[in-house]
């Protein structure tokens, strides 16, 4: 008998909803010491899944149909009170967003402390030194010093880490983990992989992992489920549904799935386009106090590089190193502290008034988030205008140009019309592409563009800005953490970190064989390399 | 923490001086002439008498000068003299100033107190007739203009129900000593309090209100959620002290205006307060009075900032600790 059995499971959404069902019908079993994956994009009802096995469904999303057997009890026909004793005891959960899931005013120890406090076990001292215990348990480094700080004190990684402590605090059956290291780094990711691994082998728990990453799917799996729409469109062993997919919706999720596959390098022309030499940019920040000196931050050291024509460089490294305040820099968001940034031959790094003004439409940037880079009360066809008209176009022309635009990205030029939350992720990235291009840029720089879409999202926007590279031989700087991204789309790659350019040269070269220590620590974090080897040895049986 | 202080403290001396600098260039920009005033009343509004009147209070010196010695004299707390009351300004506003002090401070503990209360209540019972009621009070209070609640209520409860005194602070010629002097003080005090207060009582509620519903989304609190807590204990810990923070920035706005936002309470009230003395200084042109009892509110609005800044960085370690 499994530990845990969802039968024909169906999640009602509040009326007024885009559908009635958020999970129709789902059925899986999860045993022992297994590693069960749940495998989607948004909104497929994947989390929605597991929030009803916690009992912490959103307000007004019930279920309406089927059962949740653990250990002999529907968890569906449960108290409030039962299912609280049960929570955080017998079944418990680590959240996506680490960054938010601690409670900003308390303590990280107090809050680990907590969950001997929900359910009433061992007294304040024992609490304490459990909680100094588990932190020992999750590697977090200093345990003593650690227990007293506040979460803002700690990284991404460290307070996941936390949050992993206080899941654990109870040797619980089950461990529901939702997209836990989608919000972290490569490197930070395959620690927090490992340290659930390793975890789960000591203590013989359960996990139940949601992910859309095929690629940590790869790396963790026992078994998968893949959902789509709410429901269960595949199932089975991991390397059977990794490598022997039945269903289409599975397919495409393997194949939107970037592989370390590089672009044929082009030839760069003579003159660059754009000349970056000795690029600094240093932060300051004075945090009261008479006497403190000032925090100094050097976000950027001494960049230097060309960007040719119709060419895409990379830049990839983890947060913090720098990679998007050069980018800042570049379109001057930021002003940098010295060096030259030289646009057809015009230093434009000191430039400022209307100077700066004209320059501004040489280059221009598509932000990471889709959904705070577009002002929610301006229709599309205000947002593609705006800077045309601001430059001078009149309007009938500025509207033309708008509509040809929206067919450039593949949106019906009646998007003109509507407001930015008229449409999904995917589309507002194109109307944010559309808008970096109503200027006929000599540059444009994309900064995590396609970050915070789904894979197959991922995917379609990848291929548009190919495609318009090549069409308007457009140069591209293309800022990522995602190294596997890179590859697909660069022609060179600079591999910075804490603020230097570590790396610089053709991607294949740079992740083919890797110079340095840190872009082979970065190469060998990205999940799911084992599952590529297998299927390239596939595709070898194949031939 | 200490070295934050110290700077915020240096900081708030100079811009003491300069809104005193601007308080009395405004008050002699504008028309009118004090002397002129009292040689009116005093009915002999020749020219030599009014020279005499000039002399005596310094009016006849350059401005420059006038304004020199109001500042030497300011930093040591003298803040001129009366011309009508025939008394120093500090003296006044020293008597006055206890009056007022009661009363702005049980307003703003009352209002505090059942705001916060009452906002919690509703945030909790969202969507309930409760949660309508409070939320219909904490409208109809907000929108009341404050002298209008001031004289119905004064109206209603000691005109026509004759349960409360209707004005003054304490009952005249009664003479009470010990606890009856502290209950009749007490009994005094309500109608107004409570009038003052309404206004942030409503505001509180309903920020309290929507600060609560916003952190109950947050993902912390779906944590706490997780690790089997009791709602009881998830609204106490978690939702109710970050739902707090931005209540403490409007106790300190409410705090600042404790010495002068009163004007309208004390007049109707006839309370015996700095708001009352500022009415008449202001009707009778006593200048001097004037600028002193805006230099204490001045004050009294940096001291309440200093404070809530303080308060701020000890319930918010992000705040403190980034310091």
């Amino acid at each position: 008998m499994s530990l845990l059995a969802i039968d024909n499971l169906s999640i009602a959404l509040p009326k007024g909803a885009d559908r009635e069902l958020a999970v129709k019908d789902v059925s899986f079993t999860l045993d022992k010491g297994e590693v069960l994956c749940i495998v989607g994009e948004s909104g497929s009802g994947k989390s929605m899944s597991a929030n009803a096995l916690m009992g912490l469904l959103p307000e007004g999303v019930t279920p309406s149909a089927g059962s949740i057997h653990f250990e002999n009890r529907d968890l569906l026909t449960l108290s409030d009170d039962e299912m609280m004793s049960l929570r955080g005891k017998d079944i418990s959960m680590i959240f996506q967003e680490p960054l938010s899931a601690l409670n900003p005013l308390m303590r990280v120890g107090d809050q680990i402390a907590e969950v001997f406090e929900a359910h009433d076990l061992l007294t304040p001292t024992e609490r304490r030194k459990r909680a100094l215990e588990l932190l020992h348990e999750v590697g977090l480094p200093d345990p003593d010093t650690t227990i007293r700080a506040y979460p803002f004190q700690l990284s991404g990684g460290q307070r996941q880490r936390v949050v992993i402590a206080m899941a654990l605090a109870l040797e619980p059956k089950i461990l529901i983990a939702d997209e836990p290291t989608t919000a972290l780094d490569v490197t930070t990711q395959a620690q927090i992989l490992d340290l659930i691994e390793d975890l789960r082998m000591r203590h013989g728990m359960a996990v139940l992992f949601i992910t859309h990453d095929f690629g940590v799917v790869a790396d963790i799996a026992d078994r998968v489920i893949v959902m789509q729409h709410g429901e269960v469109v595949e199932a089975g062993e991991a390397e059977t549904v990794l490598l022997n997919p039945t269903h289409a919706y599975t397919r495409a999720l393997l194949d939107a799935i970037p592989g370390l596959s590089f672009r044929e390098t082009m030839q760069p022309a003579n003159t660059p386009i754009l000349s970056v030499r000795d690029l600094s940019m240093t932060f300051t920040s004075r945090t009261g106090g008479f006497f403190r000196k000032p925090r100094v931050v050097k976000a950027v050291q001494d960049a230097s590089f060309d960007l040719y024509k119709g060419e895409t460089i990379g830049i990839v490294g983890e947060s913090g190193s720098g990679k998007s305040t050069l980018g800042r820099c570049l379109v001057r968001l930021l002003n940098p502290e010295k060096g030259v940034v030289e646009i057809g031959g015009k230093d434009i790094s000191k430039i400022n008034g209307s100077a700066l003004r004209q320059h501004r439409r040489r280059i221009q940037m598509v932000f990471q988030d889709p959904y705070s880079s577009l002002n929610p009360r301006s229709r599309i066809g205000t947002i593609l205008t705006e800077g045309l008209i601001a430059y001078g176009t009149d309007k009938i022309t500025a509207r033309e140009k708008a509509q040809e635009l929206l067919t450039l990205v593949g949106l019906d030029p009646s998007a003109m019309k509507r407001f930015p939350h008229e449409f999904s992720g995917g589309q507002r990235q194109r109307v944010g592409i559309a808008r970096a291009l109503a200027l006929e840029p000599e540059v444009v720089i994309a900064d995590e563009a396609v970050s915070a879409l789904d894979v197959s999202i991922q995917a379609q926007v990848l291929d548009l800005l190919a495609d318009l590279r090549d069409r308007l031989n457009l140069s591209m700087i293309f800022i990522t953490h995602d190294l596997r991204v890179a590859a697909q789309v660069c022609d060179r790659i600079i591999v910075m970190q804490q603020g230097k350019m570590v790396e610089f040269g053709p991607s294949s070269q740079v992740l083919g064989s890797p110079q340095t220590e840190y872009t082979k620590s970065l190469l060998d974090a990205i999940p799911g390399k084992a599952h590529e080897q297998a299927l390239a040895a596939q595709r070898e049986l194949r031939q | 923490m200490l070295g934050f202080i110290a700077a915020r403290l240096v900081k708030a001396v100079f811009i003491l001086l300069a809104i005193l600098v601007l308080n009395f260039v405004l008050i002699h920009a504008a028309p009118g002439d004090p002397a002129a005033v009292m040689a009116g009343e005093a009915g002999a509004a020749d020219e030599k008498f009014l020279q005499d009147l000039r002399e005596r209070f310094g009016l006849d010196q350059p401005f420059t000068v006038q304004l020199w010695n109001y500042m030497k004299g300011a930093i040591q707390l003298d803040l001129g003299f009366s011309y009508r009351q025939q008394m120093p300004v500090a003296e006044l506003i020293w008597d006055r100033l206890p009056a007022t002090l009661l009363l702005t401070a049980t307003a703003f503990v009352i209002s505090i107190v059942i705001g916060v209360a009452a906002g919690v209540l509703a945030a909790q019972t969202q969507g309930t007739w409760w949660d309508t009621l409070i939320s219909s009070l904490a409208l109809l209070f907000y929108a009341t203009p404050l002298f209008w609640v001031a004289l119905m209520a004064s109206l209603l409860f000691s005109v026509v129900l004759g349960w409360l005194p209707g004005f003054g602070y304490q009952t005249i010629g009664a003479n009470y000593t010990g606890i009856d002097r502290v209950l009749d003080i007490g009994k005094h005090l309500i109608l107004p309090a409570t009038t003052l207060g309404l206004f942030f009582t409503a505001i509180y509620m309903r920020m309290t209100r929507a600060s609560m519903l916003e952190v109950s989304r947050l993902d912390f609190v779906k944590t706490a959620r997780a690790k089997g807590l009791r709602n009881s204990v998830i609204q106490r810990r978690h939702v109710l002290r970050n739902a707090l923070l931005p209540v403490i920035t409007l106790a300190g706005l409410q705090a600042g205006q404790i010495v002068g936002g009163a004007v309208l309470t004390e007049t109707v009230f006839a309370w015996p307060g700095i708001g009352r003395l500022m009415f008449e200084a202001i009707s009778q042109r006593d200048y001097n009075v004037i600028l002193g009892v805006f230099f204490i509110s001045a004050a009294m609005v940096l001291l309440f900032n200093l404070i809530t800044d303080i308060l701020y960085g000890i319930v918010d370690p992000r705040i403190r600790l980034t310091k």
